[in-house]
């Protein structure tokens, strides 16, 4: 499997442990991290949900069109489920090729991609208590967000966390 | 029925080149799905796996590539060409008996929009695994018909020498075998489409059949902010709903959900699916708010 979920914390050396090949001269890894502050709010933790049948399925695709449109030696990635901390890791992504240059564009290609497909939801708790599913609170009012039509068509070079 | 038996996969023949239809009969639509999805769904309900038979060339073709797939092997090709024999789908069928030794095979053609549960469970309990292939008497000619059929690990051998020899009927090598031969029950139900007459014809009674005379029972699982709103994860529901679409406007109406459907996607059975598809007993639906991961 080469997306996979885990509900605790994210092993990255042994993650990197199989990516390994002697024919890659180049290794990129992505940490997506839980961050302190989100759209002008402070964010004290967070929740991931995943309808996981689905994820799996669609993670796997993802992969797979990376190692088609790149010729990379392995890839993986790990999403987080479950309660998180602030600095905790929310997903890795690690890519060997033989040169850095598609090592660097693959595992672009997967992260964006992971954020933008894979039905995984975040819930963000805020100082003061109140909390929030990012993208479907505020945009309720306004269905056709510039958010959803970032969905749509997957342009939006998404941020990395 | 042999409790032997090996087990059956179930194999969707997409290679052909849809000539006379003059657009790729996989991609045609029925009930608002493509028929090379409709077809994956009702093999996945009958076996445990499901592969699409395809040509080399087509591997990228977005209809065909997201499920798992079975490459007609050039081994095949080449042998059926140094023979004169066209390669077809006794090419796809050989191929998916090499991948997996120990597999029988339900092979059907993708261009039987009427195939139904009836016709597949109809089969796979008439199968005499001892034979080389159990296959359904055609309503129209009385002679096999080789692509809504049982193939026997058994019949790989024999289909080499078929095609060795330079024949590449399918139906003519099940009337020159040992095969079982069952009278279709469900009559209509492998009626092939070929031609855009035929096409718009078979859509037309499919598009406008009549809806479920009963409500059917669907599962329904909440995630994320409409599991909140639904107070609850999952439900076994008894619906009217012919389509997702449907369905959410009449659970948006139970639990106040505040995101409207323009936002939402939907999955049937654990894969996206169109908002117009038509709903089956049995169905786990999943509506998707918009998603944040990483």
């Amino acid at each position: 499997m080469r997306f996979r979920f885990t509900d605790t914390s994210i092993d990255t050396a042994a993650a990197r442990h199989e990516v390994l090949d002697a024919g890659a001269g180049g290794y990129v890894s992505f940490e997506g991290w839980v961050r302190n502050h989100n759209e002008g709010r402070e964010v004290t933790r967070l929740e991931y949900e995943a309808f996981q049948a689905l994820a799996l399925r669609e993670g796997e695709r993802i992969l797979a069109e990376a190692f088609a449109r790149f010729p990379v030696k392995h890839a993986l990635c790990i999403h987080r489920t479950g309660a998180l901390d602030l600095t905790d890791m929310a997903v890795w992504v690690g890519v060997s090729a033989a040169h850095r240059g598609e090592a660097f564009a693959a595992c672009r290609y997967i992260i964006d991609e992971v954020k933008h497909r894979l039905p995984i939801w975040k819930k963000e708790h805020y100082r003061g208590g109140d909390s929030g599913w990012v993208n479907c609170e505020h945009c309720a009012a306004a269905p056709r967000s510039a958010d959803h039509a970032a969905h749509a068509d997957h342009a939006d070079p998404a941020e990395a966390r | 029925m042999n409790t032997s038996a090996v087990p059956v996969y179930g194999l969707i023949l997409a290679g052909g080149s849809s000539s006379r239809m003059q657009r790729d009969k996989a991609a045609l639509l029925y009930q608002g799905a493509a028929q090379l999805d409709r077809a994956f769904d009702l093999l996945a309900r009958h076996v445990s796996r499901v592969f699409v038979s395809l040509r080399e060339a087509q591997t990228s073709d977005t209809t065909r590539a997201r499920r798992p797939l079975i490459v007609d092997a050039a081994t095949f090709v080449d042998e059926a060409a140094a023979a004169g024999a066209a390669g077809g789908p006794i090419v796809g069928i050989r191929s998916a008996l090499a991948a997996f030794p120990d597999v029988a095979w339900l092979v059907v053609a993708c261009d039987l929009p009427f195939l139904s549960d009836a016709a597949l469970e109809q089969v796979l309990t008439g199968r005499d695994p001892g034979l080389l292939a159990t296959a359904f008497r055609s309503t129209h000619d009385g002679l096999p018909e080789p692509l809504c059929a049982v193939w026997e690990p058994a019949a790989a051998a024999a289909l080499s020498a078929h095609q060795r020899g330079g024949r590449s009927c399918p139906r003519k090598f099940l009337i020159t075998h040992p095969v079982k031969l069952l009278e279709p029950a469900d009559r209509r139900a492998l009626d092939n489409v070929n031609t855009p007459e035929e096409y718009a014809a078979a859509k037309e009674a499919l598009d406008t059949a009549d809806p479920p005379a009963h409500p059917m029972q669907l599962t329904i699982q909440y995630f994320a902010i409409l599991r909140e709103q639904a107070g609850r994860s999952q439900e076994i529901l008894e619906t009217a709903a012919a389509t997702p679409a449907d369905l959410y406007a009449e659970l948006a109406g139970r639990y106040g959900f505040t995101l409207a459907r323009e936002q939402l996607k939907v999955a049937v059975n654990s894969d996206f699916a169109d908002w117009s598809r038509r709903l089956a007993a049995g169905d786990s639906v999943v509506f998707i708010p918009p998603v944040a991961g990483g």
